[in-house]
């Protein structure tokens, strides 16, 4: 086809605008938190003279590599409120946002294969449905009901003995998400600038007065950092430390399939977890690479080990090919929970640590963040999420408890 | 994966060692003393450098011996690996800004 029958190019969804010399709040980072926050701030707050500064372009960063995995079976009260917030909200926001993007609830089965897990999960389960959060606990027969192409025989290392299954749980597309929010924001009046770096703060004493960037300074009277993986980098910019550690996380994809996989599966034991795409690619993921790194890349056994998972659970994969393999860079805590909240500088905000698993959060993070930056005091979902919790010792220790990270 | 060369052993993949994170982190020595923002920082704060990071590694499969190890974290580029209580060898030119040098404690470290 000559380029003569190429339809019109679409509407862009937002402007381009240069930056402008200042703003009420200036968003560092352009994936899904910042955009969510942003759009928050002028939705819920007022706040339209912001800016969201990105330095390569919109949700580049970890916002289109992760795995789209949203639920909220999370063990501790406080996650759990954060999160079933955060899915209440994925429940509305196609509509409020004006914007199908593919936010399927088709469930997510986290699977035991250990007693301990048993043990764990059945907890989990218990703690969730006290928390008004949707969990059931399936035996393996029910498990293989829900998704007919699992293995529960035992031929395998690790079999399938039950799993917790999460009904409103499930994956949406990501990149659409972003661009749902960006439209909203740019309609709003927020200016989104891409490939614009932040260099460094300016302070009046402790207090931050503005922003260096690729594109020149710009005042502006408040700062919220959405930096993910490079939240340390910043704080280090800004003069403060985070307990913040980055590390690459992969993700791959088959080529097409006819639908065979009807739910979202996850495993923590053998470390895999798996859905199939709208369009039809099987989505996986796994672990963290165990070393610190920022390198958009991991280590090949990582997928190696994953596969080796994938396919003893689910057999009919093994002659399936890997088309497209990435990563990311995550910003993992010690307690596996993330924070959001004030930082030791003065009207600068903090909104990291989201890790592995910061996807499902996208919606209660810019809700609560944006809260946290208008009133200069957190919302009640992201009070817990303090970052003096390190020092206090109220963590909120989601490893293992959280099933698995994602 | 990562090709590391064990002190020991020699180079080996990456899968027979494990990770040990930041390198130099001194017991305190006074732990009675510390306040609770001390201890925050011993527990829980490390360095996240993007550029040249000195970190710990086991050789968990082969001798079980710990090292160090000059690494610069975005192109995975292994600079110096040396014995552990020795310090942190002088590579100021591969340095991110920033990163911690010579201000980092460098004696008496523990495994
Ligand atoms: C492979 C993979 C799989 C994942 N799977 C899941 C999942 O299934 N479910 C789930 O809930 N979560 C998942 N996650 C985690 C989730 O993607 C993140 O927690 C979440 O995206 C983080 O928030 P964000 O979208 O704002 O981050 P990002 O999209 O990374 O946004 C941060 C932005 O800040 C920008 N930035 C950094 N430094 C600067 C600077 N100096 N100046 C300007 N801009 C800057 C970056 O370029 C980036 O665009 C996964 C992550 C990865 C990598
Ligand atoms: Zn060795």
């Amino acid at each position: 086809m000559s380029a003569d029958h190429l339809p019109e190019h679409p509407d862009f969804l937002w402007r381009n605008p240069d930056p402008k010399k200042s703003y009420d709040a200036v968003i560092v980072g352009g994936g899904g938190h910042g955009l969510a926050t942003a759009y928050f701030l002028a939705k819920n707050h007022g706040m339209t003279n912001i800016a969201i500064l990105e330095k390569g372009w919109l949700a580049g960063g970890n916002m289109a590599r992760n795995t789209t995995i949203i639920r909220s079976n999370y063990l501790w009260d406080e996650s759990a409120a954060i999160y079933e917030h955060a899915l209440k909200l994925w429940e509305i926001l196609p509509e409020e946002l004006e914007y199908d993007f593919l936010f399927s609830q088709r469930g997510v089965m986290n699977l035991a294969h250990t007693l301990g897990d048993v043990r764990e999960s059945v907890r989990r389960v218990g703690a969730n449905r006290l928390n008004g959060v949707d969990a059931e606990w399936l035996d393996p027969q029910q498990v293989k009901e829900l998704c007919p192409i699992l293995n529960i025989n035992d031929n395998i290392r690790y079999p399938v003995m039950g799993a917790t299954y999460q009904p409103r749980a499930g994956i949406a597309k990501h990149d659409h998400v972003a661009w749902a929010f960006a439209r909203k924001c740019d309609e709003l009046g927020v200016d989104i600038i891409q490939n614009c770096e932040v260099t460094g703060f300016i302070k009046d004493g402790n207090r931050v007065t503005g922003v260096k960037t690729t594109r020149g300074d710009i005042n502006t009277e408040k700062v919220g950092l959405c930096a993910a993986g490079h939240s340390s980098v910043l704080a280090e910019m800004a003069g403060f430390r985070l307990p913040i550690q980055s590390h690459p996380l992969q993700a791959l994809v088959s080529e097409l399939h006819e639908p065979v996989h009807p739910t979202v599966v996850m495993s923590n034991h053998v470390h895999v977890y798996v859905s199939q795409a709208h369009k039809g690619e099987l989505v996986m993921g796994a672990g963290v690479d165990s070393y610190n790194g920022y390198g958009q890349r991991g280590s090949f056994h990582v997928i190696e080990e994953q596969m080796a998972a994938a396919v003893e659970l689910f057999p009919i994969f093994a002659r399936a090919h890997v088309l497209r393999t990435w990563g990311g860079i995550v910003d993992t805590t010690l307690d596996a929970s993330p924070i959001v909240g004030l930082s030791p500088v003065e009207n600068m905000f903090v909104n990291c640590g989201w890790g592995t698993g910061g996807f499902k959060g996208t919606p209660a993070a810019g809700l609560t963040f944006a809260h946290t930056i208008a009133t200069g005091a957190p919302h009640k979902l992201n009070k817990p999420f303090a970052l003096e919790r390190f020092e206090t010792g109220a963590l909120i220790d989601e490893h293992g408890a959280a099933a698995v990270a994602h | 994966m990562l090709l590391i060369s064990c002190p020991n052993c020699g180079p080996r993949d990456e899968t027979e060692f494990h990770y040990g994170g930041q390198a130099h982190i001194a017991y305190p020595e006074n732990p009675n003393d510390l306040s609770d923002r001390e201890w925050a920082e011993y527990l829980f704060y490390r360095e996240n450098t993007k550029g040249t990071f000195a970190e710990r590694w086991v050789h968990s499969t082969g001798c079980r011996q710990w090292f160090n190890m000059l690494r610069d974290t975005v192109s995975y580029d292994i600079h110096s690996i040396y014995a552990m209580g020795q310090p942190r060898p002088d590579t100021q030119s591969g340095l991110a800004p920033g990163a911690p040098t010579a201000s980092a404690p460098t004696s008496s470290e523990g495994v």
